[in-house]
């Protein structure tokens, strides 16, 4: 792994202890285009790791391969010691246009992964009520999706990657198509629900405020051919009012570490 | 189009073209043209002769089953094009063909193969409007957002519940415009198929009725056919608008 | 009547879509894949006909002899001299009635009003029922044959070009008054340019309806051209020069088309060409 420490007062980053998803030597081409070359990469179990950086680093082309969608050229995944090529219970995914059914309510969008795992109707839809309460959405049970804000639909989005209880959540820059002032209630909550739910997230965003603000482990990617160019964990105190953080020294000094290192590859 | 105030619905314009018919046909203008009360008194009588009860159930079969056909046919063909390549090279061109082709130019032969009854007509019923049903299934298919499927991939959806939970539900609205089109197309099929074989169902009526000059009969049986064909129109759009609200939903 | 005018997207719907399906269909398509296609085609067909699933089902090998056949002797020439005289006619005749009164019913409140309606009800009916009444009136020549393609044409025609220049991009039709267009200048300059693409599909649409118009007179009531050949060689038993025939005029109708769409974004799309 090529993971330079970073000055400034930030920690240099340790060995990783426990880790729940071992990415090895994975690449990945679509026709003459080097999206990922050699991946190496471990995410600490519990944790909130993110995948940072400019478009065409093939961060969403790696979130893929991890949740099964996208067969690797070569390399391998494994989750827990078992190797993955296909999707899995253990994975769930949170998609970008959030990819709900405009066909059904927001319970049976919710219950969707269990009721693909053949959960009686009941059980199904009192686990779904239960999560969408967790998201904030109690008493929106029986809307479709087109009576909800972007930012509600993807509360419903994360609401049926939390109901079918799986150790992975892989998040593909859930918030792009959500407008701003949603977007940071939403990253609020996710602070919070991160401390309450004991799951492994992968953050994919191109945003470095967005990436500072909510990880405990930044993973910054270079485009062309994608690869990864340095590890980052920003030294933050999450634990008190999340409000406090974008005033925090080490967030604002972080976010301008990131941005110098990523400029070059701005156009 | 407003009218000292009111907005008068578009529709309503038929109004004052049935009131010119009536006008025309009463000062004897055009050759062949009853006066529209004419027409609505044949109409009237019309519906009360077994023959025209009779043919009005021959082709309502006929249209009935040969849309269930290209119905069961055309929406398994056009998912299997939207979603596999090489189904879609190989077929794709011959529906386009036939979606544009002159069908009427085929009749005869459906005569030759199916006898001169009711089969034939079933078969153009068919014919007409399965492939824009094909063609719209199709065009469903591929607008659907792939992130709907890999969604339910990455829920773990067996192949049966991709199709028959995820590709059909969201497929629906083009689905059902398909078979719109199609009825209009298959109405249209019934009537040339029977006005071409001439002696089963209203083909028969119209070649009676023309061949003897019962013009307002003629013109009677015309505007029925109308106002099936119409009917038939409004009433799938009825079950797309309740569909609409998430197909306009759609990102 | 509670009809909506969105009956009338028989027309404006299946435009646009079946316009987009061809072009994508027809030109990404490698034309190897296209000859397998057509291969695939001929075979079954020369399977069934070899079966035969029917005394009437001629091979695909017969039917292409008695094609040469009919080129030969030249019936086919000659019934298509008496076929594309009326449907030429009556085509273009649709065409500059059609696009004139569909601009103006997109343009005038009061026309579309009165005019809208009534296309809308010719468009979704079976107004093949009107040709045997033609030819009471009109007799058997070439009047008759004409009129029949146009009641197939014109609704369709009229009603596509009535949809595109009612729905002419907004902020276009702005632009042009802000820079001081006049009332004709934003017509020809702004409304016709912007509403062609679907003018031209509905005049394709046209063209497909035409074939059906005019074939349907033939074989009907107006033993000519076409449409006579084929009941000729049915009465005669003739099968293959019958498929022959039948094959011809779709194979013509469907060349037509493509021709159509090629001069479209050959001569009046410049964002179409070499995409």
């Amino acid at each position: 792994m090529r993971a330079t420490a970073v000055r400034n007062g930030l920690s240099p980053v340790p060995a990783p202890m426990d880790s729940i998803v071992e990415v090895r030597g994975v690449s990945k081409t679509y026709g003459n285009v080097e999206a990922l070359r050699g991946i190496d990469l471990d995410f600490p179990r519990g944790k909130l790791t993110s995948l940072l950086g400019p478009s065409g680093c093939g961060k969403t082309t790696l979130l893929k391969i991890i949740a099964g969608l996208i067969a690797a050229d070569a390399g391998t995944v494994d989750i827990d010691g078992k190797r993955v090529s296909a999707p899995g219970p253990e994975r769930a995914f949170v998609f970008q246009d959030f990819a709900l059914m405009p066909w059904a309510t927001v319970t049976r969008n919710v219950a969707f992964g269990l009721e693909l795992r053949g959960a009686n109707k009941t059980e199904r839809e009192e686990i779904a009520r239960h999560y969408i309460g967790e998201v904030g959405l109690a008493g929106f049970e029986d809307k479709y999706p087109h009576e909800l804000s972007g930012g509600m639909r993807q509360r419903v989005g994360l609401a049926r990657a939390l109901s079918v209880d799986a150790d992975v959540l892989l998040l593909d820059e859930p918030f792009s198509a959500v407008d701003e002032q949603n977007r940071r209630k939403f990253q609020e909550d996710l602070i919070r629900l991160r401390t309450n739910q004991n799951k492994t997230f992968i953050f994919v965003t191109h945003s470095i405020e967005e990436a500072v603000y909510i990880s405990d482990r930044i993973v910054l990617l270079s485009p062309r051919p994608g690869r990864i160019s340095q590890i980052i964990e920003p030294d933050i105190d999450r634990s008190g009012d999340p409000e406090r953080i974008h005033r925090d020294k080490h967030y604002l000094d972080t976010v301008e570490e990131i941005w110098q290192g990523l400029k070059q590859y701005v156009e | 189009m407003t009218l000292f105030g009111y907005r008068v619905p578009m529709m309503a314009s038929l109004l004052v073209w049935c009131v010119v018919w009536e006008i025309v046909g009463r000062l004897d203008l055009v050759f062949l043209l009853p006066p529209f009360s004419d027409v609505l008194a044949a109409a009237f009588d019309l519906v009360q002769t077994p023959s025209w009860q009779s043919a009005t159930v021959t082709t309502l079969r006929a249209f009935v089953i040969g849309m269930a056909l290209a119905i069961v046919v055309g929406v398994p063909l056009g998912i299997l094009m939207g979603r596999v390549k090489i189904a879609d090279d190989l077929l794709g061109m011959w529906v386009n063909i036939f979606s544009s082709a002159p069908l009427s130019a085929i009749v005869p032969v459906l005569m030759i193969l199916f006898g001169f009854g009711e089969k034939t007509i079933v078969a153009a019923v068919f014919l007409f409007a399965i492939w824009i049903i094909v063609l719209d299934t199709r065009a469903g298919v591929r607008h659907i957002s792939p992130s709907l499927i890999e969604m339910a991939r990455s829920y773990g959806a067996s192949r049966r519940a991709l199709y028959f939970k995820i590709i059909l539900w969201a497929a629906l609205p083009e689905i059902l415009a398909g078979v719109r089109l199609g009825l209009i197309r298959g109405v249209k099929g019934v009537v040339i198929g029977q006005l071409l074989v001439a002696i089963v169902g209203y083909g028969a009526l119209f070649e009676t009725f023309s061949r003897n000059f019962r013009m307002a009969e003629f013109w009677a049986l015309t505007i029925l056919l109308f106002a099936f064909a119409l009917v038939v129109a409004e009433l799938i759009e009825k079950a797309e608008a309740k569909v609409e609200f998430y197909a306009g939903a759609r990102q | 009547m509670a009809i909506s005018i969105r009956t009338g997207s028989e027309a404006i719907g299946q435009a646009p879509l079946s316009g987009r399906s061809t072009t994508s269909a027809w030109s990404d398509q490698p034309i190897i894949l296209r000859l397998v296609s057509v291969a695939l085609f001929a075979g079954v067909w020369e399977i069934a006909g070899r079966i035969p699933v029917s005394f009437a089902f001629p091979t695909f090998s017969d039917t292409i002899v008695a094609f040469f056949g009919l080129i030969a002797d030249g019936s086919l020439a000659s019934a298509y001299l008496s076929t594309l005289q009326p449907l030429v006619l009556g085509v273009a005749l649709s065409a500059f009635l059609g696009v004139g009164l569909g601009t103006i019913c997109g343009l005038w409140r009061t026309g579309e009003w009165l005019a809208v309606p009534v296309f809308i009800v010719l468009q979704a009916a079976p107004v093949a029922a009107f040709i045997p009444m033609i030819t009471f009136v009109y007799g058997i020549g070439m009047t008759a044959k004409t009129l029949a393609v146009m009641i197939l044409a014109l609704p369709v025609i009229v009603l596509n070009t009535y949809k595109a220049v009612r729905n002419v991009n907004e902020s276009l039709l702005v632009m042009c008054r802000s820079f001081l267009g006049t009332r004709w200048q934003t017509i020809t300059k702004i409304i016709l340019p912007d509403a062609s693409p679907v003018i031209f599909a509905g005049l394709r649409l046209g063209v497909s309806a035409g074939f059906v118009g005019v074939v349907l007179a033939e074989l009907l009531i107006t033993p000519t051209g076409i449409g006579d050949l084929i009941t000729f060689h049915r009465s005669r038993a003739d099968y293959a020069e019958m498929y022959a025939t039948i094959g011809s005029i779709i194979a013509l109708s469907t060349l037509t088309l493509v021709f159509l769409q090629w001069v479209e974004v050959r001569v009046f799309r410049p964002e179409k060409r070499g995409a």
